[in-house]
């Protein structure tokens, strides 16, 4: 095959191969990246030129991207790739039919590219939704007349499997936290007959949506996944575990102020409401902004974003060993109430007693004699 | 249920409730017992009740040499376990940030190292006070069911603490819900049982010195 053919070749033909060798990149930095990837999905060595060799042939995946009830953070997040590594061609790669924030098209014109894809990639096709669909009211959150309910059902018929992106898509996220006033559900609450693969985070680790589409494209199926239905390679260990304060925890060494000697010292940020004991995702390990920190190397507790419920834990800086009601009040309320009921119950067991005493018959030698 | 909602339940609504109940438990049992008043005792006093009654609190704990010759083995694990359960409930850090959340004020807390040696000591004394009261005749003969609940729930809450510390078996979320949870328990059933005891102890062994200080002899 030559390069004039392969130049020839339409886009949707493309290989992976292809769209890295015109981008310039060295087959020495692409291996790297495949050892990385393998290492990073804890698989073993021998799977690196497998890795290689499916992602050089495999084709570009058809994408359709549904953004409901969400605020774009998860396409800001995902988007973001500084320099043009790897992992950012492999966004390059997919081809991405549909995207209301990303694409050139709009109104009827966006829709009919959406309803092209799903035809022409029937059953073959990966769907990424990000943000909660509304129960309450279909009119809460509409795409071209259309509610997110009635589109996401649509398009999940076809999709070989969902990527439910971000917090708001795995488990409601914001729109669902308390009092949901949409009715906002998650993606698996609706969907129960495809693969769902759920990469949680309030926005997620860009990283992680690559390392899903990896193993996707190099196996054509899902990585094994926790009981969150969450890809186990990154949600497997707790931020806790992994966190680099994790001696100062141990040996109870605690910031108590975001300013005090042990904050300075980088002392654990637990009691400052750090929820990362509770929380899994692979933050310590794979960092953000590639590599340079992450939340708690910045100095800031864990928020838990990747857990469901993690707005309605009762405030962020409130520690996990907190209660998250006003306690407090409700002990002297209810001292309160009891010490009147105390008394009430203690002066009814005193009339009992009196009147017990006075009806007490006294025996005499005449009743003994009867 | 997801786990965290589980969590945010017995941290939120489940804690709330069972406060309710261990204070209202709590208070109303002492109105009660305190409201009973005491028939008058019309012999002339030789001594002074309150004296009697104060270092009786104080004496009492403290085991005389025949009892502790008597039963050793109940002094030493009993003191193991009660003292334990103080270091663990008292003074390990995240326990004190609730005290401080509920008080308004904390106290130091003592390396999380030491606490956990604490809490595995407490967990070895009381299977031994469990064995010891299931092979001795005459103290399993006395032991009732509420006894066996006392001890389940006491020991639960150490149990799920050393587990969630650990992060053994069980999801993170999981395992610091249900450690919250098996307290929540305690403290439900805690005014109505023999657990009782942790505040009505003072008032028993001060009517108990009260008399001999009445009486004028030594209490």
């Amino acid at each position: 095959m030559t390069n004039d053919f392969k130049k020839k070749k339409s886009q949707k033909e493309q290989t992976f191969g292809d769209v890295m060798r015109s981008q310039g990149v060295s087959r020495r930095s692409f291996l790297k990246f495949c050892a990385a990837t393998a290492s990073m999905m804890a698989m073993s060595p021998a799977m690196i030129p497998k890795i290689a060799h499916a992602l050089e042939n495999a084709r570009r995946p058809s994408v359709i991207w549904l953004s409901f009830q969400e605020c774009t953070g998860c396409t800001e997040s995902l988007t973001r790739a500084h320099t043009a590594t790897i992992e950012s061609l492999i966004f390059d790669h997919i081809s991405l039919d549909y995207h209301h924030t990303l694409q050139a098209a709009a109104g009827h014109a966006a829709e009919e590219a959406r309803e092209a894809a799903m035809e022409e990639n029937y059953g073959k096709y990966l769907l990424v939704v990000d943000g909660s669909i509304p129960m309450g009211n279909p009119g809460y959150s509409t795409i071209a007349g259309i509610s997110n309910y009635d589109m996401l059902m649509e398009t999940a018929k076809g999709a070989a499997a969902i990527i439910a992106v971000g917090t708001c898509a795995t488990y409601g996220g914001i729109p669902h936290a308390n009092p949901n006033p949409t009715g906002a559900v998650s993606v698996n609450d609706l969907i129960k007959d495809k693969p769902i693969i759920n990469v949680p985070g309030c926005p997620p680790i860009p990283v992680v949506i690559t390392g899903v589409l990896t193993h996707f494209l190099t196996f054509g199926t899902i990585p094994e996944l926790d009981h969150l239905g969450r890809p186990k390679v990154f949600y497997g260990q707790s931020i806790h575990d992994r966190c680099y304060r994790r001696p100062f925890y141990d040996k109870g060494l605690f910031a108590e102020t975001f300013d005090d000697e042990g904050a300075k010292k980088g002392w654990c940020l637990y009691k400052l409401g750090c929820k990362g004991p509770t929380t899994y995702n692979a933050c310590a390990t794979t960092k953000w902004n590639n590599g340079t920190s992450w939340p708690i190397e910045a100095g800031h507790p864990c928020l838990g974003c990747s857990e469901p419920d993690f707005w309605d834990g009762g405030g962020f800086y409130k520690s996990l060993s907190m209660p998250t009601e006003n306690i407090t009040q409700t002990a002297i309320y209810t001292a309160a109430g009891a010490v009147a009921a105390g008394v009430a119950i203690g002066a009814m067991n005193k009339s009992k007693k009196n009147s017990a005493i006075a009806a007490h018959d006294k025996t005499t030698i005449d009743d003994l004699e009867k | 249920m997801s786990e965290i909602e589980f969590l945010n339940w017995v941290r939120g609504p489940g804690f709330q409730i069972a406060v309710i109940i261990f204070i209202a438990g709590i208070i109303i049992r002492f109105a009660e017992i305190l409201m009973l008043g005491r028939k008058a005792n019309l012999a002339e006093p030789k001594g002074s009740e309150m004296s009697g009654g104060l270092h009786t609190i104080v004496s009492r704990s403290f085991p005389d040499k025949s009892t502790f010759q008597r039963s050793t083995f109940t002094v030493v694990a009993g003191y193991l376990f009660h003292i334990g359960l103080f270091v663990t409930i008292f003074l390990f850090a995240p326990h004190i940030l609730m005290f401080k959340d509920i008080f308004g004020f904390g106290w130091p807390s003592l390396p999380t190292p030491v606490v956990d040696a604490m809490a595995v000591v407490t967990i070895i004394a009381l299977l031994a006070v469990l064995a010891h009261r299931m092979s001795d005749t005459v103290l399993k003969f006395i032991t009732t069911k509420e006894d066996y609940l006392v001890w389940m729930l006491t020991i639960l809450p150490l149990v799920t603490g050393y587990m969630a510390f650990h992060r053994i078996g069980m999801t993170a979320p999981t395992l610091l819900a249900l450690h919250i949870l098996s307290v929540e328990l305690l403290l439900v059933v805690f005014p109505f049982t023999k657990l009782m005891h942790g505040f009505t102890f003072a008032l028993s062994r001060w009517y108990n010195g009260a008399i001999s200080g009445y009486r004028g002899v030594q209490s």
